[in-house]
């Protein structure tokens, strides 16, 4: 009689696991993985997170979401949505690479959008932004607003991304004053780099004791230091990913927004209604993937020959007049 | 003149960064002397920064953060003096369980009443935060390089907390060396019997030693999060706490010794921030990997090379039983 009996539990419950899943599959789930740093690092991961917020708001659906904390949750987090019926997972950062890749081969019905990287699969999306001509933009206004000619970037971890940061800052700077001295520093070649902010302070005071008066960060919540030091010091600063110049306002010159919520945004209403599709993205200045930002913040200190100057490179830009490099 | 000007500041790093790990290795020093190992410190400091950061950004005076940093400092520490005083527990075991509970607490909190991720809000307002005192006469003595930035850049330019923890290494070399608490509290850390043999309570002593090393672990926590920054971040300390144990061993557990230590290790560190990208005599410009992996490097050839034997207290790390 045992057998029996276990063998009829086993069966029910299949039936309603099954049900479950059948019922889960139905329905539409998107879902979202933060990187080291958090959804609140107001920059990077928080303009993902502004995207799938819009998303919930707009239509009333729910997403699922989870903030990596250390290297090994990555594959992990991205399986368990996968295993648990997500319709479509924006990875935001380029670190999920390896894991969307291994996770992707295993659920090829599962939708994947990969952020700052690329993988290349049938069911990956990959978007990558060309930040060096967000980055050029701020590199001409901190030429344009520098009086002492001289001006820093401070990067995050020190990967190629950054530097693709950094080269087009260079580009901007001297593109704006060919003479101007650029100080460069990076924060750390580990993780731990993007969430260090007395690190980025302490790099941002080195900088302007050597004469920077405008830096530029792209280091996610490591820059929240660099800002502050900028702020003590009268100092401008530049904001990355997030429109930042909230943060301190009157001293955030302004921001090179990448619009990493337009993508998030993006990928769940193009999965929602069935126009989703794999393969690379490319999202720079002509498709508004990335730009300079202006508001009332920054309204004091970017002036209006500063504001004309940058339209005009932008419009440049676009036409191809002016070549950005990338760094390769 | 842009040599000069760049060791200044490169000093005036150093000094900025040695605080915290000056802070809080007094506080383990205290600790260890009384035979208290204090793998905690790492943790007080963590739940002290975020207590800081919390009151600071609610009432908005930074004094009130100092204040609850340094109770909660204090409290972590009584916590610790629980488990491996009166219960004689394994002090090793009692100092990573408080850090790795407050790795876990300060964010969650921070996530409950700030709804911001683990962080608290940025604290922007003036009286949040520690700011740099300005001196008198800084900026007129920056137009003369020498000895004028020496001056504004070395001397003054800190924060009020810097010279607190500059005041805090003689007052503590005088407290153990010089007043009959500190040689009962050194007394305890070498020969615990011996001392309750001449009617002196050695648990009451203990308790006071990891007292002390929890407000100084308070003030470090409101360095980091009122001072140096803005508000807390989760993981803000960044292995500090260990790194004050280890200049504290490295200092062998007297005060002057320790404070090189720490100002060695700070040293290291902002150089590594300022040689990134600089061109140097002879070698040029050197690899940024490099340069991140110099103070490891440094530390490591020091601590092998140069140090000579360090004495722990004898009865560090052993609970105390009163003989019966």
């Amino acid at each position: 009689m045992r057998i029996p009996f276990l063998w009829s539990c086993a069966l029910v419950l299949a039936a309603v696991g099954g049900n479950v899943r059948a019922a889960a599959a139905a329905d539409f789930q998107p879902a979202v993985v933060y990187d080291m740093g958090g959804k609140f690092d107001r920059s990077f991961n928080q303009s993902a997170y502004d995207g799938a917020e819009r998303f919930k708001k707009e239509t009333g659906l729910a997403y699922r979401e989870f903030e990596i904390t250390n290297a090994a949750q990555r594959e992990q987090a991205i399986a368990q949505l996968a295993r648990r019926g997500a319709t479509v997972i924006v990875a935001v950062g380029f670190t999920q690479a390896s894991a969307v890749e291994k996770v992707a081969k295993d659920f090829p019905n599962v939708k994947f959008t990969l952020i700052d990287a690329v993988v290349d699969l049938p069911n990956v999306q990959s978007v990558v932004f060309r930040e060096q001509e967000s980055s050029f933009l701020c590199g001409l206004a901190a030429a344009l607003a520098s009086k002492s000619g001289k001006v820093g970037f401070v990067g995050g971890m020190d990967i190629p991304l950054i530097r693709k940061f950094a080269l087009g800052y260079r580009e901007g700077v001297k593109y704006g004053n060919a003479t101007a001295d650029i100080f460069e520093n990076m924060t750390g070649t580990t993780p731990a780099a993007w969430s260090d902010p007395s690190k980025g302070a302490e790099l941002a005071k080195s900088q302007i004791g050597r004469g920077a008066d405008v830096i530029f960060h792209a280091a996610g919540a490591t820059g929240t230091g660099v800002m502050q030091a900028a702020k003590d010091a009268g100092k401008l600063s530049i904001g990355c990913d997030s429109n930042q110049n909230y943060l301190q306002p009157g001293s955030v010159l302004t921001s090179a927004v990448k619009r990493v919520d337009v993508a998030v945004f993006n990928a769940f209403t193009t999965a929602r209604a069935g126009t989703w599709k794999a393969g690379q993205l490319s999202l720079g200045l002509k498709e508004d993937g990335v730009d300079f930002a202006l508001d009332q913040y920054n309204r004091t200190i970017l002036t209006p020959a500063i504001e004309a100057r940058l339209k005009q490179a932008k419009a440049d830009i676009i036409s191809g007049r002016i070549k950005v490099s990338e760094y390769k | 003149m842009e040599t000069y000007t760049i060791i200044v500041l490169l000093l005036a790093a150093t000094i900025r960064v040695a605080t915290p790990l000056l802070l809080a290795a007094l506080a383990g020093l205290f600790s260890e002397r009384a035979g208290v190992i204090d793998l905690g410190l790492e943790g007080k400091m963590l739940g002290a920064a975020f207590a800081a950061a919390a009151v600071s950004a609610v009432t908005g005076s930074a004094w009130l953060g100092l204040g609850a940093a340094i109770l909660t400092g204090a409290a972590l520490a009584l916590l610790i003096g629980f488990a491996c005083i009166t219960h004689r527990g394994n002090q090793v075991v009692a100092g990573m369980a408080v850090t790795i509970m407050v790795v876990g607490l300060a964010p969650s909190l921070a996530l409950a009443w700030f709804g911001l991720g683990g962080q608290t809000p940025q604290l922007a307002a003036a009286g949040q935060r520690f700011t740099a005192l300005p001196w008198p006469w800084a900026d007129a003595a920056r137009e003369t390089p020498f000895p004028g930035l020496l001056y504004a850049e070395l001397l003054g330019g800190h924060n009020l907390v810097v010279y607190l923890a500059a005041a805090l290494v003689p007052a503590s070399a005088w407290v153990l060396y010089r007043t009959r608490f500190g040689m009962r509290l050194r007394a305890v850390g070498e020969n615990p019997h011996a001392v309750e043999s001449a009617g002196v309570p050695v648990n009451a002593l203990r308790y006071r030693a990891v007292l002390i090393s929890g407000v100084l672990c308070g003030v470090a926590g409101a360095y980091l999060s009122t001072a140096a920054n803005a508000g807390f971040v989760r993981d803000m300390t960044a292995g500090k706490g260990y790194l004050a144990l280890a200049a504290l061993i490295f200092g062998k557990w007297r005060p002057g010794p320790t404070l090189g230590a720490c100002l060695l290790f700070a040293f290291t560190d902002a150089a590594a921030a300022r040689m990134q990208g600089v061109a140097l005599p002879l070698v040029g410009v050197v690899p940024v990997q490099f340069i991140l992996a110099l103070p490891y490097v440094l530390t490591v050839l020091l601590l092998a090379g140069f140090v000579g034997r360090a004495v722990p207290p004898k009865a560090l790390g052993m609970p105390y039983a009163k003989e019966r």
